[in-house]
């Protein structure tokens, strides 16, 4: 009864091609973001905020990166745990040798060298495509995992490859407590979810589109592969890049280059599939979902298997978080390939018509 | 002159090791167009039953003979093996006809997670050792030409042994069998296949099955090496450049790509790691593979791939 669109005319090009074209939309999402920002930096807990808030919000803005370049331009990456180490390396060089370096261009210039990276590894997408390049952009994870660990110029000479930051701050406002840190990534990821939702609905997220759907007819119709392809690597090692180096100095604040491991490329994967191959909500979904996943089962199910009388261990709990994640990764490619965000969307489109079905 | 032959020789080895589970790979995308990111947990999970099986045997029944008890663990883990043959046919791959190359892909990755997770609730998630009696002392050989003679581990001669004697069964069953040529219709083309009544699903569960086997083959030695623990699924990341290399539609390019690969990786970092600080192993592997396919896309082998609109 509430969402209806009736009587919401538009009269210019414009109004119809809004992110949100219907008005209950954009209260819904004005509200929305009125309680990110206001409502849960008052309510949530110190625990809430360092397990599940901080990852969710930096891992949905690696999220959107990487379904801009698997769901959106269609090349599979299993390399983006690399350009979230190269993001959080980069930034950190920067940071620490310019003293003074404010951490905001820090975070830009790490998601520049990511950006570097990435677009020298996507250049095999111009010959080969797939599968093929799947394991080519594995490449780059093996070599950044080499890469950060053995070359010690890169963590400015540390003897195990781990490093840290320390003092952060944002125009003289000091990031340490868990709230700030909160408020500091979820308004990085806003500013960068509204970029990269109006590049995708955009020329280049056009071109980005008929690449993926079909790339030889793409470049018949003359749209420059190289091009395409490039700028999505770009763009998507960019902002997981930025992801990355907020992980690590945000989340992380001490890390080395195992935490940015090939498990974590696989993660980001499943959570763009689990979310919506090509949606930028989808990334929220998805990210959402597998930061709670575990946290969930540690939870619940020891307790739910004691019902039972089977005892459950904590590698038990580990086993069926794959299990769980394998068999949730088939059930959507199979019932629902567009993941989370189509289920969503469906749901809007029969409340719309709710309740009259036809 | 002997280091370096010794080198070789290990890489070569160590090839016929990696082309065990690249054939994997091989045989299923061959059959089915599915590039199978489940080959190394299917490794893990057929060495997993095949150790706890061997373990369990002689518990059970009271039957001491090792040999015995090693034969019976690799019925039953091979007869598992054929279970999710089926499995993954009934549940996943039915369901997913007609769909894309990357879609597949990702299914696969879930069966990987999947599989990891039930192995490791079925069979425990500690170290387990494979003995098959392989022994492990060193030979050597052409003492005459070279001081001191080039030292090579009877254990990977046995392996490579193996390696051969699997794939040339494969390349007679591929060639010479109603079920073999059956197989490689599917491969060219599934429609045309199946109008000429090849029994699509029954192709699938074959196939399936046979690279159950080979990953049970290449688990078996595997472990028998390295013990069978959870980074056996990493034998399956270092295959992945073999599979490249060679072609996906291969099974020479499997073999030779293994031999490259394997021999690229120990030669690099015998002579090139000590510049780089070493551990170059594994990414100079993928670097190799795909440095090469920007020559030639469809790697050693395979079939260049014409696209049409």
């Amino acid at each position: 009864m509430l969402y209806r669109e009736n009587g919401q005319f538009k009269t210019s090009y414009r109004a119809d091609q809004q992110i949100f074209p219907i008005a209950q939309d954009r209260i819904a999402i004005a509200l929305l973001l009125a309680v990110a920002f206001l409502v849960v930096p008052m309510l949530a807990s110190d625990y809430i905020f360092r397990a599940i808030l901080i990852p969710f919000v930096i891992m949905a803005l690696a999220a959107l990166g990487v379904n801009i370049l698997v769901g959106y331009c269609g090349q599979i990456s299993l390399g983006s745990g690399a350009f979230m180490a190269v993001g959080a390396y980069g930034a950190y060089n920067f940071f620490v040798r310019f003293p003074g370096m404010p951490l905001i261009p820090a975070l830009i210039l790490g998601g520049l060298c990511a950006t570097f990276f990435g677009i020298l590894f996507g250049l095999p997408s111009l010959r080969v495509k797939g599968l093929y390049l799947a394991v080519a952009t594995l490449a780059a994870q093996f070599f950044s995992d080499w890469m950060f660990l053995r070359i010690k110029w890169f963590t400015n000479n540390s003897d195990s490859g781990s490093v840290s930051v320390n003092n952060l701050q944002v125009f003289g406002l000091p990031i340490e407590s868990a709230t700030s840190k909160y408020l500091f990534c979820l308004a990085l990821l806003v500013v960068v979810a509204l970029l990269a939702k109006n590049l995708v609905r955009g020329a280049i997220g056009r071109e980005w589109m008929a690449i993926r759907d079909m790339d030889v007819a793409a470049a018949v119709i003359g749209i420059r592969p190289m091009y395409a392809k490039l700028s999505a690597f770009a763009v998507s090692s960019f902002i997981v890049g930025m992801a990355g180096a907020l992980w690590a100095f945000v989340h992380l604040g001490a890390w080395e280059p195992a935490a940015f491991s090939v498990e974590i490329s696989f993660r980001l994967l499943f959570m763009v599939i689990i979310g919506g191959l090509g949606s930028i909500s989808g990334g929220f979904f998805g990210a959402a979902f597998i930061v709670v996943l575990p946290i969930v089962l540690n939870q619940f199910l020891p307790a739910f298997m004691g019902l039972f009388g089977i005892e459950v261990s904590t590698a038990g709990v580990s086993h069926a978080e794959l299990m769980i994640f394998g068999a949730l990764i088939v059930w959507f490619l199979i019932v629902e390939p567009h993941g989370l965000a189509k289920l969503w969307s469906t749901a809007k489109q029969k409340l719309r018509l709710w309740p009259f079905p036809h | 002159m002997a280091f370096f032959l010794e080198t070789l020789i290990g890489g070569l080895m160590a090839g016929m090791l990696y082309s065990l589970v690249a054939l994997g790979f091989v045989l299923i995308y061959k059959a089915s167009g599915v590039f199978n990111f489940a080959q190394g947990a299917m490794v893990l999970f057929a060495a997993l039953a095949m150790a706890r099986f061997a373990e369990w045997i002689p518990k059970w029944t009271g039957i001491s003979s090792p040999i015995v008890a090693n034969l019976a663990a690799f019925v039953i883990a091979g007869a598992i093996m054929f279970v999710v043959a089926w499995l993954i046919e009934k549940l996943v791959l039915r369901h997913l006809v007609n769909q894309e190359g990357a879609t597949l892909l990702m299914a696969t990755l879930g069966i990987t997670y999947f599989m990891e997770g039930l192995g490791q609730t079925l069979f425990g998630s500690d170290i387990y050792k494979i003995d098959v009696g392989m022994p492990k002392d060193p030979i050597f050989m052409l003492d005459s030409l070279f001081q001191g003679g080039i030292l090579v581990n009877k254990e990977d001669v046995i392996a490579a042994a193996i390696a051969a004697a699997l794939v040339a069964l494969l390349s007679v069953f591929f060639q010479k069998t109603s079920t073999g040529r059956a197989l490689r219709a599917v491969a060219d083309d599934h429609q045309a296949a199946q109008s000429i009544g090849i029994p699509l699903n029954r192709i699938w569960v074959i196939v399936w099955c046979v690279a159950g086997v080979v990953a049970l083959v290449a688990g078996m030695i595997w472990g028998s090496k390295l013990g069978v623990q959870f980074s056996l699924t990493t034998v399956a990341l270092r295959a992945l450049p073999v599979v490249i290399l060679g072609g996906l539609t291969s099974v020479p390019g499997a073999i030779i790509g293994g031999l490259i690969i394997g021999v690229g990786e120990k030669l690099s970092e015998v002579y090139l790691g000590p510049f780089v600080g070493g551990g170059i192993e594994i990414w100079f592997a993928y670097v190799l593979a795909l440095v090469f396919l920007l020559f030639r896309p469809q790697g050693l082998f395979g079939e260049k791939i014409i696209d049409r609109v």
